[in-house]
């Protein structure tokens, strides 16, 4: 079916302000890329995806101009052990970053790849992007499989004895990056990957990650920082028989974030968890978009979604739980909710069930209020003072969701953050 | 039942409740009536809409109102948003106006109906006489007869038969008649109150219902008047390859109840057939209105073939302070159902209650739930759903709770579960949640599972058969729902819960 015209009026407005880098082994991905964001026009506020987020700064030609954040605040899991890989405004910087040899892995940068005729990421770039394509499209992670300027591509054969740590660094007020990763956990091996950082003025990512039969991979992101930064990131993740995938992202400050995950369980007894914690001040949009397929037996999936809201932010969560045809003994699971601070915030939520297997046992909850006057007014009359008494009940409200990371000392570096934003905030 | 048939009767099961099951065959209503009728030609163009209206005896303002609305109807794409399949409708292979010949000169009273459709009605257990209770319902008569009345409007295809207890009601001051009678008598009530709460051009299937209703149902309940029996209407799809497109108007004024009940069938035939009603309501303030469908269209059969096209806007308006909506339905017909019976709080402290069951089996497609609009201050809503689906069904549960930032200090509560049956069946849930201010809590549940074997087990060995069991367990499931239905309902539910999952067993 032809596009309307507004809609690919603007999306060749948007491609034209851009060029397909040298590709190697990656080109036919690329081109097929393209070939879809042509066919399907990039995101507007009138599709049904797009309901509650408008996409129009995602999609423009150019990048509105975003301030950098200027703070003394050391960077998020600055005191770990990690294997560094810095990126400043979409941009590998050797120098920034560790040696890239680790044992149980190996690490190549997207520009060698590129140069590259033959290379293993030929067999994952672009394929889980487009096969999550369908039921619902993603336009802008097709743009982000064609016109990708950077990234790695990390083959995880072993258990490396530290994360690998993605750091994105934001330094010109203009910056449009788009980031491509991609992620091979070959069977029995296990990896933690961190990603944290600003990352541009507008950051588009995309991360293809496939995990093997009994392979594990635990990923937590920090979004934050510059607050007048938009970003719009795709995780597609491909589970085989048996193996472990479990995500967490804190969002706190960004003017506008889309964070879609697609997670397609391929083998029989995988387990996929997808949590997120966010807190938005003022002209802050989040948007948490969760679309989880079964297609195995025995499997079991969960989400959970916080967000604390208030002068005005909105929060947003689209989940799905898809399962299929003869997926049965799954276990899915789903909760969001907001607290909302104050009268002006507003969350708005899709949570959805499809569901055609019979002996399955799925549930979602969503809510959405205020703190617990009763709660409040319990720890006041221990004589907590209201902002105290406020932010520990904010605090107890996130923990749900920040409990999903496994590493205790992430989990408490996270915690740190979140009860610094509060004290600031308060 | 051919498999209960050839069940032996085990010790200790009641040989009523067997019987029971044994006589709610397939589809109880699929027969049809021989009866002489007059068609309007087939199609829908602007010649048709002002042969309806003109058919009505309608004064010109409908007449024109009809038009625009058909004009409207033009420009309008059908929805593909709802997650049901059906070929494409072809709009002008239908028949928009059918009506008994017999009913050319309007019936003075009821004495005069044709016997034939007297019968008709007679037939499917609902008796167009001033009687007290309905027939078939059990333990009616021990209730005070005083509250058990029940009036009735009967539609046929595109007319309405009759309406009984109009004299008692109208000396309450209860207008309760059709609505193209409404048109002539009441004009004034009509014009102030037709489209204001779905209006014209609300959506494509409401739209070209406004273009062509040709009957339906009219309730005015004065102030401060608690209509003294509850009111009902039948609807009967009887001739072939004709849509119908009833209009439901409900005014309830300041602090008075009422209480609506709605049935519908049709007989069982190869082609689908169309249905596209609009039903609204008024709420002045204080004011209390109950309304409950059982809507047993015939489905289609095992094989999917014919059944009704369900596709109905209602829509209740609460726009008084501490006025109250409460939808109740229970929907087991139907080829293919799209329905949300919403409500719009509007006045400070009104509330909405929605409760549904919606079963699906063989090749039945659903996607019905409810729309809660909150605008006013201290609004309550409460949303109860009840998905079963069976054989090849699809199912959906889809819903919108909307908090607006004014409404504050409101209450929602939505639990939604679904039943699959079975593993070639689906069932699915689409909630959108808005919320624009923190005073407001608004919670949502939903669960699918299956029917649980240690529950079927434990009635199996207690001497039941396994579709006895089952439909045990599922009335179990849909008790909640159940619970809310008036008296005269509740027991046909109960049963069509048993019917509708008749052969999806093993």
């Amino acid at each position: 079916m032809a596009l309307p015209e507004v809609k690919q009026n603007a999306t060749e407005a948007r491609l034209a302000t851009l060029s397909l880098p040298e590709a190697g082994c990656t080109r036919a991905a690329r081109e097929a890329a393209l070939a879809r964001v042509r066919e399907m026009g990039l995101p507007s506020r009138r599709d049904e995806y797009w309901k509650y987020t408008h996409p129009d700064t995602l999609v423009s030609p150019e990048a509105t101009p975003a301030a950098l954040f200027k703070s003394d605040e050391p960077m998020m899991f600055d005191g770990f052990d990690r294997l560094k890989i810095v990126f400043i405004d979409g941009v590998f910087i050797a120098e920034a970053s560790d040696d890239l040899s680790l044992e149980g892995v190996s690490i190549d940068r997207l520009e060698d790849i590129c140069c590259k005729d033959i290379h293993w990421a030929k067999e994952l770039y672009g394929v889980l992007e487009a096969r999550g394509q369908s039921p619902v499209e993603r336009p802008l992670a097709a743009l982000n499989t064609a016109f990708a300027t950077d990234g790695v591509a990390i083959h995880v054969t072993g258990k490396p004895s530290k994360p690998i740590s993605l750091i994105y660094r934001h330094a010109s007020e203009t910056s449009d990056a788009i980031l491509h990763h991609i992620v091979r956990v070959e069977s029995g091996a296990e990896v933690t990957i961190l990603e944290n950082g600003p990352a541009a003025s507008r950051f588009n990512k995309c991360m293809e990650i496939d995990i093997a039969d009994g392979g594990a991979l635990h990923h937590v992101r920090a979004q934050g920082r510059d607050h007048q930064r938009r970003a719009a990131t795709h995780m597609f993740t491909r589970l085989g028989k048996e193996s472990v995938y479990k995500s967490f992202t804190l969002t706190v400050n960004g003017v506008l974030t889309r964070n879609e995950q697609v997670v397609e369980l391929t083998g029989d007894d995988a387990i996929a968890h997808v949590a997120g914690a966010c807190v938005g001040d003022g002209d802050f949009h989040h948007d948490d978009t969760v679309f989880i397929t079964h297609d195995a037996v025995n499997c079991e999936s969960r989400q959970v979604f916080k967000k604390v809201l208030r002068n005005g932010a909105t929060g947003v969560f689209q989940g799905k739980i898809l399962v299929k045809e003869g997926a049965q003994k799954t276990d899915g699971y789903q909760i969001s909710q907001s607290l909302l601070l104050d009268d002006d915030s507003q969350f708005l939520a899709k949570p959805e069930l499809e569901i055609y297997a019979d002996d399955v046992a799925c549930s979602h909850g969503s809510t959405s209020g205020a703190i617990d006057e009763t709660a409040l007014f319990y720890l006041r009359s221990r004589g907590v003072p209201v902002k105290d008494a406020t932010n520990m009940l904010t605090l107890a409200f996130l923990a749900e969701a920040v409990d999903e990371i496994e590493d205790q000392s992430l989990a408490e570096d996270i915690v740190t953050r979140l009860e610094g934003w509060l004290a600031r905030r308060g | 039942m051919a498999a209960l048939d050839q069940t032996q009767v085990k010790e200790g099961v009641d040989q009523e409740t067997v019987d029971a099951v044994r006589e709610v065959g397939t589809y109880k209503y699929g027969w049809d009536t021989d009866i002489e009728m007059e068609y309007a030609p087939k199609g829908v163009n602007p010649d048709i809409v002002r042969l309806i209206s003109e058919k009505n005896d309608e004064p010109e303002w409908m007449t024109e109102w009809r038009l625009a609305a058909f004009e409207r109807w033009t420009q309008k794409e059908e929805p593909n948003w709802a997650m049901v399949h059906y070929p494409k409708i072809d709009f002008q292979d239908q028949y928009y106006y059918a009506r008994p010949k017999s009913m050319e000169e309007k019936p003075k009273s009821l004495d005069e109906v044709d016997p034939k459709l007297l019968a008709t009605y007679e037939k499917l257990g609902i008796p167009l006489k001033e009687q007290m209770i309905l027939a078939g319902v059990e333990g009616a008569e021990d209730a005070p007869a005083e509250g058990r009345k029940v009036a009735v409007d009967a539609v046929f295809d595109s007319v309405s038969v009759g309406t009984t207890f109009q004299d008692e009601l109208k000396r309450h001051g209860v207008i309760f008649c059709s609505i193209s009678e409404a048109i002539r008598e009441h004009p004034e009530l009509v014009k102030k109150y037709l489209g204001s709460v779905v209006p014209v051009s609300d959506n494509f299937y409401a739209t070209l219902n406004s273009a062509v209703f040709s009957d339906g149902s009219f309730v005015y309940v004065p102030p401060g008047v608690r209509c003294p029996m509850e009111l009902s209407t039948y609807f009967r799809i009887n001739a072939e390859n004709t849509g119908q497109f009833e209009r439901t108007l409900i005014i309830a004024d300041k602090g008075s109840y009422v209480s609506y009940l709605e049935g519908c069938t049709a007989p069982q035939r190869d082609t689908a057939q169309l249905h596209a009603a609009v039903v609204e309501i008024i709420i002045e303030e204080d004011a209390e209105v109950k309304y409950s469908t059982v809507q047993n269209w015939f489905p289609g059969d095992e094989n999917g073939k014919g059944g009704i096209y369900n596709f109905v806007t209602k829509r209740a308006d609460c726009r008084g302070d501490r006025s109250k909506v409460m939808w109740t339905q229970v929907e087991t017909g139907s080829a293919v159902t799209w329905k949300y019976p919403s409500c719009i709080l509007r006045g400070n402290e009104s509330q909405g209650e929605f409760y549904s069951i919606a079963i699906t089996n063989n090749y039945q497609q659903a996607d019905t739930g409810t729309k809660m609009v909150h605008l006013g201050k201290n609004t309550k809503s409460r949303i109860v759903s009840k998905g079963i689906s069976a054989g090849k069904a699809q199912n959906t549960y889809r819903g919108l709770v909307s908090m607006h930032p004014k409404a504050k200090d409101s209450r929602n509560y939505t639990q939604c579960d679904s039943l699959l049956i079975g593993d070639k069946c689906g069932a699915h849930t689409v909630p959108y949640i808005e919320v624009k201010n923190n005073s407001s809590r608004v919670e949502h549940e939903a669960t699918t599972s299956k029917v649980d074997d240690d529950q079927l087990f434990y009635c199996r060995q207690r001497g039941m058969d396994e579709e006895e069991a089952v439909a045990l367990v599922v009335n179990g499931f849909c008790k909640d729902v159940l619970q809310a239905l008036p008296m005269e309902f509740a027991m046909e539910a109960q049963q069509l819960v048993a019917i509708s999952l008749e052969g999806s067993v093993g």
